[in-house]
């Protein structure tokens, strides 16, 4: 099990790295932002300044270099518009955008994983349509215009909630349901296919020959089975609980991290792009690694021989 | 009249394919005595595991089972789920072709051993996990303390078999249904487990139904043999009768595909064709398309019902009992 999680943590770290070098030359390859900062007709001096200060005369070598560098001693850079702290700018957000999506996922959750199991114990049953039904246009329809809808409705129509804001918990309403009715439209489907798939697998007949009643025979052979898929794409919504509220959060204009992430890159503030971007693969690379451990730990299989033989 | 263990009647099967209906068994009778030893054989398809899974109400929504099922006098067929549940396992275990996928892979073997026994023993969990052990002793299987708490595929095929033996055991049941239990195992360690199961009824007296495509292993463990043939059972005799003096064309074909190992050196004699489809059965006798000695007149009319030859001996074929005198001997000499 040691050497299981030592690898995927290996991995892990080649994969930020890979992040970090990937969004640091496609910002550095796509225009010099001491231009677009200060004004065109800005005197060729205070330009010049500009750049100095912020180490943008400097070969890109040399500026990845220093990049790598000051994040190896937790200095993310200054952002080009204020100058404070790059890391303090995003770390301000966060909170914002977790009180939408952690609500979110909950919601996703709680209502894919039930609906998908129930479409699975019934299947072809009028609900069990119904679910998946809902579940397509779930998924299908993109946020940004579900989110419109639901402005139009309840907003403009009602006129029982706010349309945008972050004032109070009712502005945040509309903004959880429009990001987590794709995510359990998804998870209901997940969950309905991998228990498909483990209801008719041998060892559920089993269970049922050697007398497990029914509902413990889905309880406890045929749940835990079928929570090794529908994990996978659970683990990937962990890890969008920072970024995965961009545009949802524009719609709405929530000033969460998403929003800073857009006016960001509209600003070209490069330092707080690239803390956003460092924190997002983060965030989705601990989340794949705690995946990958959670299947470890479900999965047998997965673990290797602990000291075991074929005989 | 002392009730048998188990009494089938009629019992048929049809699938519900959404837009058609499909007859899988056409109506089977069978009666098992407390610790007789019945062999089923058949080629694949012709009904002889969904006859015991439709039994124990195993196949689904979409099966319709009819017919009678009665065990001890009590008619099991129709019961709601949990008195089936305490059925199964309790009164009737069931092992099945392919061993480790038949054992949950993410339960330790001790743990899928113990919960059949606090299902149908009411033990506390400790007493439990002494008991499984003793079970894996039973069965043979060395180190059985230590295979308590490995996972299934930490096991070879032949050792997951014992343990769905042992499990089997737990519920200490008055039959065993035993679906092509080596099929999927190497020829030695078949054996193995052919040992393991007469070894086991030997010490419980349990009555088993040993069901297989091959007739060598049926001679091995059974009393008696149903032939079945296209959701048909088509003959029935005990298995010195099936092999000394077979009636029904099909067995006989059987029989000539069974190598001999004492016997000369014969070419083996396959049966031409395949089990027909249960959908696209022929209107007759549904062996008559692959049966040398059809008659077209006889087989192709009507299906032939069970009918007894002799003592214990019973035969579907029409020509048995039609043929002339010099016909039946002609037939007798094939």
């Amino acid at each position: 099990m040691l050497a299981y999680i030592a690898t995927r943590v290996g991995r892990a770290i080649f994969t930020i790295s890979l992040v970090l070098t990937f969004s640091f030359t496609i910002l550095a390859a796509t225009g010099d932002p001491a231009l677009l900062i200060m004004s065109v007709d800005a005197p060729p001096e205070a330009i010049e300044a500009f750049r100095e200060r912020y180490g943008l005369d400097a070969s890109v070598w040399q500026q990845y270099i220093g990049y790598l560098g000051n994040l190896l001693q937790g200095n993310f850079g200054q952002s080009l518009r204020d100058g404070r702290d790059a890391w303090d700018v995003v770390v301000e957000r966060i909170p914002l955008t977790l009180a939408l999506t952690v609500p979110a996922f909950l919601l996703k959750i709680g209502i894919g994983i039930p609906a998908g199991i129930y479409a699975a114990l019934h299947r072809n049953s009028f609900l069990d349509r119904l679910v998946m039904m809902i579940s397509v246009a779930g998924y299908t329809v993109p946020s940004f215009v579900l989110g419109l809808i639901l402005i139009l409705v309840f907003a403009v129509n009602l006129g029982v909630l706010p349309s945008g804001g972050q004032d109070t918990w009712r502005h945040a309403i509309l903004p959880i349901v429009t990001l987590g009715t794709a995510g359990a439209a998804i998870i209901a489907r997940y969950t309905r296919s991998a228990m498909l798939e483990v209801l008719g697998q041998p060892y559920i007949r089993t269970a049922r020959a050697k007398g497990v009643p029914w509902p413990k025979a889905v309880r406890r052979h045929a749940l835990p089975n079928a929570a090794i898929p529908t994990l996978t794409v659970v683990g990937l919504m962990v890890g969008s609980l920072i970024a995965g509220a961009v545009v949802v959060e524009s719609v709405f204009s929530w000033p969460g991290v998403g929003r800073l992430l857009i006016s960001a890159v509209a600003n070209r503030d490069l330092m707080i792009v690239q803390a956003i971007l460092l924190l997002v693969a983060v965030c989705m690379v601990t989340s794949n690694l705690l995946v990958d451990i959670a299947y470890g730990l479900i999965d047998p299989r997965l673990r290797g021989r602990s000291g075991s033989r074929k005989t | 009249m002392r009730e048998p263990l188990v009494r089938i009647n009629g019992l048929t099967i049809d699938f519900d394919t959404g837009q058609s209906n499909v007859r899988a068994l056409h109506g089977f009778d069978l009666q098992i005595e407390k610790g007789e030893a019945v062999g089923i054989v058949g080629e694949s398809g012709s009904g002889k595991s969904i006859t015991w899974l439709g039994a124990l109400g195993l196949l689904g929504p979409r099966a319709r089972v009819a017919g009678s099922v009665r065990l001890d006098g009590r008619e099991i067929l129709g019961l709601g789920e949990r008195e089936m549940a305490a059925i199964r396992g309790k009164r009737v275990a069931m092992i099945f072709q392919d061993p480790t996928s038949s054992l949950n892979p993410v339960h330790r073997i001790g743990r899928q051993l113990v919960e059949s026994l606090v299902l149908h023993r009411g033990m506390s969990a400790r007493s439990a996990s002494a008991e499984a052990r003793r079970l894996l002793e039973r069965v043979q299987i060395a180190a059985a303390a230590q295979r308590l708490s490995e996972y299934p595929h930490e096991l070879s095929g032949g050792m997951n078999q014992r343990v769905m033996i042992a499990m089997a055991l737990a519920g200490e049941p008055d039959l065993l249904i035993a679906d092509e239990p080596t099929t999927a195992l190497d020829v030695t360690i078949q054996a193995q487990i052919l040992e393991v199961l007469k070894e086991m009824r030997r010490e419980t007296g349990m009555g088993l139904v040993i069901i297989s495509h091959d007739l060598g292993i049926v001679a091995e463990l059974a009393d008696r043999v149903v032939v079945m043939y296209a959701g048909r059972p088509v003959e029935t005799a005990p298995v010195s009768r099936i092999f000394d003096a077979p009636r029904h064309p099909y067995t006989r074909g059987l029989l000539a595909a069974l190598p001999e190992i004492d016997g000369a050196l014969e070419r083996l004699v396959a049966i031409p064709g395949q089990v027909p489809e249960p959908h696209k059965l022929p209107p007759g006798c549904p062996f008559a398309p692959r049966c040398a000695q059809a008659n077209a007149n006889v087989c192709d009319e009507t299906v032939p019902t069970m009918r007894a030859i002799a003592q214990d001996h019973a035969a579907a074929c029409a020509l048995i009992h039609t043929a002339k005198p010099e016909a039946l001997r002609s037939l007798e000499l094939a």
